[in-house]
């Protein structure tokens, strides 16, 4: 079995929006995660490790590691790869526990 | 000192087991340990790396916490306390009623009557020593020689200073005897004879299944107990909000009290708190596994209010090879020369292994055992 898609169905792209990133603006798309939103615009790390101060984002991208945490509207340790990107929303570098 | 050349198979790599190991291993035997699982994979990895010699029953109990925790030390020292993540931060037992408060303070005379150091505290006190407790206790305790520790680094550094030849995924079918009735080895689950003169029984809650095959009936049953896992609020560069091992009065209090969950809240250096259970007697119907969970999490925001806006990464169930006696079963076998048990200890293996492992390697090689090992013989049900 082969698991080529082959010619996809051509979907109307959905309007896209922005969401904020340590202050920056980044093109989002309904449905995309703010990981993917993130990694689309080249960032690849979001939070600090707690005691050795380096730099962590994506690893299993599945929810399961918990070493994409980050700051979203506020509240602290929220997983990039599951929470959906939506208009507006304020993601900030998490440092540390966030705390 | 009998003979010291013999080859030792510990069946079990947890914390009871490696500390049979580690033991044997200095007593001078040549030691194999053989584990059907990973290292700790059983009720050692499902605790919370509390090391408890406060709460003890006087007597002999006490006595082997004391001893355990005393060698405890002496593995920090010897293995670096870093390296198991070995704190002596203390243990709290918090009140919330005067009734609990003098249960609590029955429970710090009989600390100092056993040799140990405890405080008995007011609230005020208890509120100094642990800000971020809710504001309307009794009072409580302090107990500074409790301690904690990564229970599963804890065993593999114990199981690697051992020098022993550990093999994992490697099950036990059965104990093998000769002709003579004492022990030449055990049998393997994939038909393989591993040859020893020494046997030790370290397979925790599979330890009964093990001495039924020599006939013998250790009477341990597996008792449910639940850990959930908060995200981290500390680290070695923030000061976590819960500073010392906290349980609850209701925790320790009554001898066997049926169903009952009262939450301990255990502070780990990697910054999570874990929200583990003291007892708990549901059977092991997993639908009865979220009110526990729920009970649990309520339990731990009355102790600690601001843990309501902390979330639960994850949480785990594990099961603890009880006792009728809630004694452990360390000693020989009552009937099979060369089959040592080291087994049953309930909730508390962690702290009462290295006097176990300890007491194993002294009757092996006939020295004279540290603690008293009558209360612990396997044959005292038969």
């Amino acid at each position: 079995m082969s698991f080529r898609a082959g010619r996809a169905p051509v979907r109307r792209q959905p309007t896209g929006f922005t969401i904020t990133f340590d202050g920056r603006r980044l093109a989002a798309s309904p449905g995309q995660s703010v990981a993917a939103v993130l990694w689309a615009a080249g960032v690849r790390s979001w939070r600090t490790a707690r005691d050795s101060g380096a730099p962590r984002g994506l690893f299993c991208g599945v929810g399961a590691c918990f070493d994409c945490l980050l700051t979203i509207d506020g509240e602290v340790n929220q997983r990039a790869c599951l929470v959906p990107a939506r208009p507006g929303m304020v993601v900030t570098t998490q440092v540390g526990v966030g705390r | 000192m009998r003979s010291v050349s013999k080859h030792a198979v510990v069946v079990g790599a947890g914390v009871v087991g490696a500390a049979c190991a580690y033991y044997l291993s200095r007593a001078g035997l040549r030691v194999t340990v053989l584990d059907r699982g990973p290292v700790a994979g059983g009720a050692t990895g499902a605790g919370e790396g509390s090391l408890r010699f406060s709460g003890r029953a006087p007597g002999p109990q006490a006595e082997l916490a004391r001893a355990s925790m005393r060698r405890w030390r002496e593995i920090g020292a010897a293995l670096g306390a870093e390296s198991i993540e070995l704190e002596t931060s203390g243990s709290l037992v918090v009140a919330a009623t005067a009734a609990e408060r003098d249960e609590v303070a029955a429970q710090v005379a009989a600390q100092r009557q056993a040799g140990g150091e405890a405080t008995e505290l007011d609230a005020e006190a208890l509120l100094a020593r642990e800000p971020r407790l809710a504001a309307k206790l009794a009072g409580g305790a302090y107990f500074p020689e409790d301690a904690r520790l990564h229970p599963m680094l804890a065993t593999a550094r114990l199981l690697a200073a051992s020098g022993a030849d550990v093999q994992y995924g490697t099950g036990v079918r059965a104990v093998e005897t000769g002709p003579t009735g004492a022990v030449r080895g055990v049998r393997t689950d994939r038909g393989a004879l591993v040859t020893a003169g020494v046997v030790v029984n370290a397979a925790g809650v599979g330890a009964g299944e093990l001495a039924a095959t020599v006939g013998t009936r250790l009477p341990i049953e597996p008792r449910r107990g639940f850990v959930l896992v908060t995200e981290p609020l500390g680290g070695r560069r923030c000061r976590a909000p819960i500073r010392h091992t906290v349980f609850t009065a209701a925790a320790i209090t009554g001898d066997d009290p049926g169903p009952v969950s009262a939450a301990v809240v255990v502070p780990t250096r990697a910054g999570t708190v874990l929200i583990g259970s003291r007892r708990e007697r549901v059977g092991s119907d997993p639908a009865h596994a979220l009110p526990v969970l729920r009970r649990l999490a309520a339990q731990a925001i009355a102790l600690f209010p601001f843990l309501a806006g902390v979330r639960v990464l994850r949480a785990w169930r594990g099961y603890r090879p009880d006792t009728p006696d809630h004694r452990p079963l360390i000693g020989p076998d009552p009937t099979t020369p060369g089959l040592w048990h080291a087994c049953g200890h309930g909730g508390a293996g962690l702290t009462f292994a290295p006097a176990t492992g300890a007491l194993i390697a002294a009757l092996v090689t006939g020295e004279t055992p540290e603690v008293d090992p009558a209360p612990y013989h396997p044959g005292r049900f038969a």
